[in-house]
């Protein structure tokens, strides 16, 4: 059987940085990475990659067996992926509802429909996520005006909209404090072992990386340096060079 | 051969004044994010201003390029003087409302030229001691157009100086770049912004009074530049400066050639190069992708809620009047009444894509005379029934709207309503100078309506039938997942597209729509006028619809139509007047500084509790 995600021999680059330089690693169901890296590592370029907001220049993505370099995100999205992103985006306008229904609307192929109003469409889908991200209670609230950490929730919502086989998750937690991020991370890690998902996400915060990752793969200027069990990546010498600096 | 070397002379002298005009209104724009409509007034006014200080001084050499100086220092000056008055307190308001401050300015200038110099046409005194012609290979140019040719890539290798030598220069390109970063750093903001005003409109007034000896000086200049510095701006790509003059050339060399081959031709072959420059590099020859603008925000503001039940008998109080008013009304009154349903459903359709969409126009009117047009041409030369073109006519604007949209939703913000600005004056060119097909200038008369439409009385319930109707169904659409997904688009690009949505053709249908109402209005407008003109189509009328949706306020849904109303009532009030432009240019400032919401916004604010949905 085909592997979830597959990436093999991927690179992109800009101008004469080389961003991603020849990264592979896979991903099976039911099972959670992590990505780590310094800042400037390749991290967002790779997931900006995998869901096809930048085209690479060389390598394959491939998600069940099929190729997906080379297509736009919204059919990466088809194919059962769901992104958050590293700075939320989200619809700032609507509601809280609103913007679950919407990517529901979408996922159900309605969005050019005019026969009803949005009002009477998915909404009780759309509560059955919020309650899933913990967010409910706030369903009709205008997203514009929603803490960091919330946004960050509503997002995870509309990744989970069109019942993704594969979740990207870039910098889930950021901006939130250490006890919501703690739950936020439990949480996302019940999702995907409940509903058998991959995920891939980046995280600064050491502890949630090793808490939380089954694997974890560390890039350093676009190049994979190590990969594996979290135990394996704590005694690995290059990792720890990179992050406590060298030893000569 | 000589003749070549000529018309290529000429189509650079062409390209000068063009460059200065649209270098000032790309620094401006890059500095401040104001869209400054009054530029082109400022470049008439330098004109006129010029053609002034040369009467006044001396004959001489010395003389005439003082007074061309001293022009383009008073332009720069009362660019200075509206910035430091005017702008300046709006800046804390949504930035297109900056647009209405403009535009006011724009009809102030046009009538107090008109008091000070009569409207005839100013024959452009010739400049001392470039009087002669230059023979080349046979064929002759003037010397003073070999004079503009030196100018423009003076003045370009002078601000190029400017910006990348001095400090004040990196300070302009640091806050083109990222203006908030620049406060931040300690500039004063205020003074840089002055700064640059000044620097743009002495560039746009000597750009109206070097041509002066050559073009003259008339009252329509103003929007004749504004059209093409426009078109020059968005081919060279915002921000540059070589990329304006290099596009300034292109127009002028364009202009030049095309004279030749195809006399009426020079415009549509403008939107050619426009079009294929913007499918290759959608941000110009010289721009770069920018970073999701601003200006869409602006209008964004927008939380839509559904009407509450208060709202809901307002409106039901509304409708019942407009069903008795012919009880009461005499004929003069009703034929107001169809006017503001008709533009009421205009403006509807622009704020359909402006609001929600995001999408700025500059140019709505080419659907509104285009539907105009399209229903009377049927008349015209098929007899056609006023059922089917008032019935065919949203249909063919929709298709112009289709071929324009296509292009325009490659581009966002003020690029995009650039391009529509540019493909309306394309339009209205298209029936002004085809006069064969389209009656030219004369326009096309007696498209009157069938015999059981043609009294009063039916005809104002047909026109409000299909008005309101228009209305109420761009308002469902806009509470649809159609309306949704142009939200969706408007709000976030990046989430939109990653929840599986097509970003451009939803825009694109977004535009359509939009326009095949527009034309759904201009149908009927025909009939209601008897007649159509160019100027249905022309940019005043765009900038009309642009005010009523801004003057209305872009937070609710039914501010299009309290602009429309304010609108054609103000007009009807003050169009007797002599100046009357001059009166509505400072009741526009007047509004913006007051109302910075808009009328319905300001309404909404005081009111809205009384009408809030209890739901949210």
């Amino acid at each position: 059987m085909a592997k979830l995600l597959e990436v093999s021999i991927l690179s992109r680059s800009f101008g004469g940085i080389t961003a991603v330089d020849h990264v592979s690693f896979d991903l099976d169901a039911g099972q959670i990475i992590a990505m780590i890296g310094p800042n400037g590592a390749g991290k967002s370029t790779c997931f900006n990659l995998i869901n096809g907001q930048l085209q690479p220049d060389h390598g394959s993505i491939k998600i069940c067996g099929r190729e997906v370099a080379g297509l736009h995100p919204r059919q990466v999205w088809k194919l059962g992926v769901g992104r958050t992103f590293q700075i939320a985006s989200i619809f700032a306008t609507m509601t809280v509802l609103e913007n679950v229904q919407m990517a529901l609307i979408s996922f159900n192929k309605q969005a050019r429909s005019f026969l009803r109003t949005v009002r009477q469409l998915y909404v009780d889908e759309s509560m059955e996520l919020l309650r899933l991200v913990g967010i409910e209670d706030q369903s009709h609230r205008v997203c514009g005006l929603l803490s960091y950490g919330d946004l960050k929730r509503v997002e995870l919502a509309m990744a989970l909209t069109n019942q993704p086989k594969l979740l990207l998750l870039d910098e889930p937690t950021a901006g939130m404090e250490p006890s919501e991020r703690r739950r936020l991370m439990e949480l996302t890690t019940q999702i995907v072992r409940n509903q058998n998902l991959g995920a891939l996400f980046t995280e600064h915060d050491m502890d949630v990386v090793f808490t939380h990752a089954d694997r974890i793969i560390v890039l350093n200027r676009g190049e994979l340096i190590a990969q594996g069990t979290p135990e394996q990546v704590r005694h690995n010498d290059r990792v720890k060079e990179i992050y406590l600096g060298s030893r000569s | 051969m000589g003749f070549y070397i000529v018309q290529i002379l000429t189509g650079l002298s062409n390209a000068s004044a063009l460059f200065l005009v649209a270098c000032g209104l790309s620094l401006i724009f890059g500095v401040t994010r104001i869209v400054n409509f009054a530029h082109g007034s400022f470049y008439m006014v330098g004109a006129y201003a010029a053609y002034a200080f040369i009467a006044l001084l001396p004959h001489g050499v010395f003389f005439f390029w003082i007074g061309v100086l001293g022009a383009a220092l008073a332009v720069g000056l009362l660019g200075a003087a509206v910035e430091t008055s005017l702008l300046r307190r709006l800046y804390h308001a949504p930035e297109l409302f900056l647009l209405v401050a403009t535009f006011g300015i724009v009809l102030i200038l046009q009538d107090l030229t008109r008091w000070l110099f009569g409207a005839e046409d100013l024959l452009g005194p010739r400049a001392p001691g470039l009087t002669g012609s230059v023979d080349i290979m046979g064929s002759l140019i003037p010397q003073y157009d070999l004079a503009l040719i030196v100018i423009a890539p003076l003045i370009l290798a002078g601000i190029w100086l400017l910006l990348h030598r001095t400090r004040w220069g990196v300070l302009v390109r640091a806050a083109t770049e990222d203006r908030e970063m620049v406060g931040a750093l300690g500039v004063n903001q205020a003074t840089l912004y002055t700064a640059v005003f000044f620097l743009g409109s002495f560039l746009a007034g000597l750009g109206g009074a070097v041509q002066l000896p050559k073009g003259g000086a008339d009252l329509l200049m103003d929007m004749n530049v504004v059209a093409a510095a426009f078109v020059v701006v968005v081919v060279g790509g915002m921000g540059s400066i070589t990329g304006a003059y290099l596009a300034a050339v292109i127009i002028g060399e364009l202009s030049s050639f095309g004279i030749l081959v195809l006399p009426q031709s020079t415009l549509v072959m403008m939107f050619l190069v426009m079009a294929v420059v913007l499918v290759i590099r959608p941000y110009g020859l010289f721009g770069r992708a920018e970073a999701p603008e601003q200006i869409s925000g602006a209008v964004s503001v927008s939380l839509l809620q559904p009407a509450s039940q208060r709202l809901r008998i307002l409106g039901l109080v509304l409708l019942l009047a407009i069903v008795l008013l012919p009880a009461v009304a005499d004929a003069f009154q009703l034929v107001l009444m169809t006017e503001i349903a008709l533009v009421s459903l205009a403006s509807m359709s622009l704020y359909f894509m402006m609001g929600p969409g995001g999408m700025l126009s500059f140019g709505h009117a080419a659907f509104f005379g285009g539907g105009a047009y399209a229903a009377a041409l049927m008349v015209h030369y098929f007899q056609s029934p006023m059922a089917l073109a008032i019935g065919l006519a949203p249909l063919l604007t929709g298709l112009l709207a289709l071929v324009i949209g296509w292009f325009c939703v490659r581009l966002s913000g003020v690029y995009m309503a650039m391009l529509t600005l540019a493909f309306a004056q394309i339009c209205w060119s298209i029936v002004f100078q085809w006069g064969g097909f389209t009656g030219g200038d004369d326009g096309i008369l007696s498209i009157w309506p069938a015999d059981w439409a043609s009294g009063k009385v039916v005809f104002y319930y047909l026109t409000m039938i299909i008005c309101i109707g228009g209305i109420l169904a761009l308002r469902y659409l806009i509470f649809a997942p159609f309306g949704y997904t142009m939200r969706a688009c408007r709000d976030s690009a990046l989430r939109a597209e990653s929840i599986g949505i097509n970003l451009r053709n939803h825009q694109w249908l977004a535009f359509a729509i939009a326009g095949g109402f527009a034309g759904l209005a201009g149908g009927i407008y025909v009939f209601s006028k008897g007649s159509v003109f160019p100027d249905a189509m022309a940019i005043p009328r765009s900038f009309d619809f642009l005010l009523m949706v801004l003057l209305g306020g872009v937070n609710t849904v039914f501010g299009p139509i309290v602009g429309s109303a304010a609108f054609i009532w103000l007009h009807d009030k003050i169009s007797r007047i002599d100046f009357w432009q001059f009166i509505l240019g400072c009741i526009f400032i007047v509004l913006v500084v007051a109302f910075p919401h808009g009328i319905a916004g300001y309404v909404n604010r005081r009111f809205g509790r009384y009408f809030v949905n209890q739901n949210y």
